[in-house]
């Protein structure tokens, strides 16, 4: 399959230029529209040309057959249950939650897997909606490396074939889940927010934002196997917990996996602040408008009142008025808390991609046109240092 | 001396992408192209380590044949060398088939250190470049936010995770990816400038990296965009009136009937 521009009905309008996301048609000197590599074959052009020069052709040979496995032999869904020194992280939880719904709908069994922690563990994905747990203990998996977890991992789905494989969208899964897909020549999706099965062909369909949120976009993987999503944690939601929940778990050995890179040392990064930001509830974030570093003590005593974590613009961290692990956006944290309160903040899409899937947001801002605005549901137009300590003041009022 | 390959790819400048709902097709009237900005922070990168212990910084990319000036700009900060992977049929290319692409041309000009962004700023992926390394059956290290040593057969790194960073140790020839915190990427000299106008770039087809058919371009790529759409709009929004005492006074009474405090 191809997009072309019919060069004989094209009149040169551009109209189609601005239309494709991936900047892929371009105007050829001779003042037709030309589609060049660029193309991912998304179709955002067809509809727009108003002379209907813009086709769909399909080549010689037809939809080849990518390597990977064939559909029909894969079964089941599986989740890589992330752990952080030992304890499960609730990204794995959030995936048994979708991949529970995902596996009844395709009459299929439920596997998580798990590296470098105790059964009890495995016992906890099984309360979670896990049937199976593949568990392993192997030396090879102590710490991060990315080259034994792929292998091990890599191999455990050649054996046994799941028909979907899905880990969360943390610095580890993003890490090591490329290499298992590359390993096993087979389609990933990064970062997803939403995941549906395809009632008409049970394919998986895996939307995601991309452009900086500004888009979403569903992405399929109709010829190979397994289709493989990395999901953005704090958007699934969890599933039921049974404590009398039973399931298998099967212990694996890595047969001497071998890394050739050694974690040496971790360093817990060090703030005076509350900084689990991805499991907070209530987040409480600061931008450029506070006008220096003072400002986020003056937040901090808002957090410290509404049991809060404190989060910020890049413009504050670039400022340097708070350390980077508070950023939240494209390029900080992804947080999706129950109530978001921005203070002095634009609101520029780099930052609303990280948060716009907060329950209730709150903006302050002292200039009305200010974009937050759009996507806020309370919004006060106002002067930080005027209004959180009203704030402030009347929460503690209410809570003595 | 050490051979250093930096990844970069050309994007749109995303913060100026929008969609527009009624149509959902996209506006980006006028959205530059520019080098992807965590690939700026790869060119500096590479060009630090070839300026504290020699070598060559060879940049490529995969993409049309416009994309030969994300390539000079690189040469105009002091890269050495510039290939541009272009052939029609690459088109359509997914992660995938990026990486094994990328990864035959790297394999054709030899490395020993691969610096690529973290990820790319339209599609937000981060995929490429652990693919590349299990493709040429190197180790990587992703997220590098400071190159602590580089010694003749291994590098030490500092890789940021969530709420920690690792010190990891890696054998060369590795593949890295970097973060914004890594350095701060140099502007181009005048004689950078003088030498990107002047420079050769090499044009490499699918034939010049002897390139499996089946494995890159459409035919390569497992993944398919099968639609696009504009976000959802936002859940209902509640205006505040009044004075700012009287309009905290409101959220806080809306805070209570939600259980916020
Ligand atoms: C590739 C890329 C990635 C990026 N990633 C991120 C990211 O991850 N996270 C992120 O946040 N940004 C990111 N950005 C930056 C982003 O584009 C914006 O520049 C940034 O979010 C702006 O931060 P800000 O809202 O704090 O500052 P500004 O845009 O300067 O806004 C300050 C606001 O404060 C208001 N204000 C001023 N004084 C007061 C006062 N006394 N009381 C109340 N309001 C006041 C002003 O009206 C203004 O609206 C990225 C940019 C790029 C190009
Ligand atoms: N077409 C390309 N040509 C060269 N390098 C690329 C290309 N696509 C991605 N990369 C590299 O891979 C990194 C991650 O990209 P992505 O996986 O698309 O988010 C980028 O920062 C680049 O270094």
């Amino acid at each position: 399959m191809r997009i072309v521009v019919n060069a004989d009905r094209c009149t040169g309008c551009e109209t189609c230029v601005a239309s494709c996301p991936f900047t892929a048609i371009v105007m050829t000197t001779s003042g037709k529209a030309f589609i060049n590599e660029y193309c991912q074959i998304c179709r955002a052009c067809l509809s727009v040309c108003p002379e209907g020069a813009i086709i769909e052709v399909v080549e010689e040979g037809g939809q080849p057959p990518v390597s990977g496995r064939q559909p029909s032999a894969c079964k089941g869904v599986w989740v890589f249950a992330e752990q952080r020194d030992g304890r499960v992280a609730s990204i794995a939880y959030e995936l048994l939650g979708i991949g529970r719904g995902l596996a009844d709908e395709r009459r299929a069994e439920l596997s998580a897997v798990l590296f470098g922690a105790p059964e009890s563990e495995a016992l906890e994905l099984i309360r979670w909606g896990a049937d199976r747990v593949f568990i392993s203990d192997d030396p090879g998996l102590e710490g991060f490396n990315d080259e034994p977890y792929s292998k091990m991992l890599s191999l455990l789905i050649e054996e046994h074939r799941p028909e979907i494989v899905l880990a969360g969208a943390t610095p580890t899964g993003r890490s090591f889940i490329p290499r298992v897909a590359a390993r096993l020549r087979t389609g990933l999706t990064a970062d997803c927010t939403s995941l549906e099965i395809d009632s008409e062909t049970g394919n998986l369909l895996q939307i995601r934002p991309a452009f900086g949120g500004n888009i979403m976009a569903t992405i399929l993987c109709p010829n190979s196997r397994p289709q493989m999503a990395t999901v953005r944690p704090r958007v699934m939601k969890r599933g039921q917990y049974n404590k009398d929940r039973k399931g298998e778990i099967i212990n694996v050995s890595g047969h001497g996996l071998s890394s050739r890179t050694r974690v040496i040392e971790t360093i817990k990064e060090v703030s005076d602040l509350t900084v689990n930001l991805q499991e907070a509830d209530i987040i409480v974030s600061g931008g450029r408008g506070l006008g220096g570093p003072e400002g986020f003590e003056l937040l901090a005593e808002l957090a410290e009142v509404l049991g809060g974590a404190i989060g910020a613009s890049r413009a504050a961290v670039d400022e340097g008025w708070i350390p980077y692990c508070h950023q939240v956006g494209q390029t900080g944290k992804t947080v999706c808390p129950r109530l978001y309160i921005a203070c002095g903040i634009s609101g520029a899409v780099q930052h609303l991609v990280g948060m716009q899937s907060s329950d209730i947001i709150i903006a302050i801002n002292k200039n009305p046109e200010a974009p937050i605005f759009n996507i806020a549901t309370y919004g006060i137009v106002g002067d930080v240092y005027k209004v959180v300590p009203i704030l402030i003041r009347k929460i503690r009022e209410i809570k003595e | 001396m050490v051979n250093v390959i930096v990844c970069i790819k050309q994007v749109p400048d995303t913060a100026e992408v929008r969609i527009n709902p009624e149509t959902n097709t996209l506006i980006r009237d006028g959205v530059p192209s520019i080098i992807n900005p965590y690939d700026m922070h790869a060119i500096e990168a590479g060009l630090q380590i070839r300026d504290n212990i020699g070598g060559r910084v060879t940049v490529i990319t995969m993409g049309p044949p416009q994309a030969e000036s994300a390539l000079r700009d690189a040469i105009s900060m002091g890269c050495d060398d510039a290939v541009l992977l272009t052939d029609r049929a690459f088109a359509g290319s997914d992660t995938l088939a990026t990486s094994y692409t990328l990864s035959r041309a790297i394999s054709k000009i030899g490395a020993d250190i691969i610096i690529c962004g973290k990820q790319a700023i339209d599609g937000d992926t981060a995929q490429v470049g652990p693919e590349i390394a299990e493709f040429l059956n190197i180790p990587h290290v992703s997220y590098v936010r400071k190159i602590e040593d580089i010694k003749a057969d291994s590098i030490r790194v500092q890789r940021l995770m969530d709420e920690s960073y690792d010190i990891v140790e890696s054998s060369i020839p590795v593949l890295l990816t970097v973060v914004k915190e890594l350095n701060e990427p140099r502007l181009p000299s005048l004689r950078g400038k003088i030498a990107s106008k002047k420079a050769e770039i090499k044009k490499w087809t699918s034939s010049d990296i002897e390139a499996d058919a089946d494995r890159i371009g459409l035919r390569g790529s497992p993944t398919q965009v099968k639609n696009i759409f504009a976000p959802g709009p936002r859940k209902e929004r509640k205006t505040l009136e009044g004075t700012v005492e009287q309009q905290v006074e409101a959220l806080i009474q809306e805070l209570r009937s939600l259980k916020c405090v």
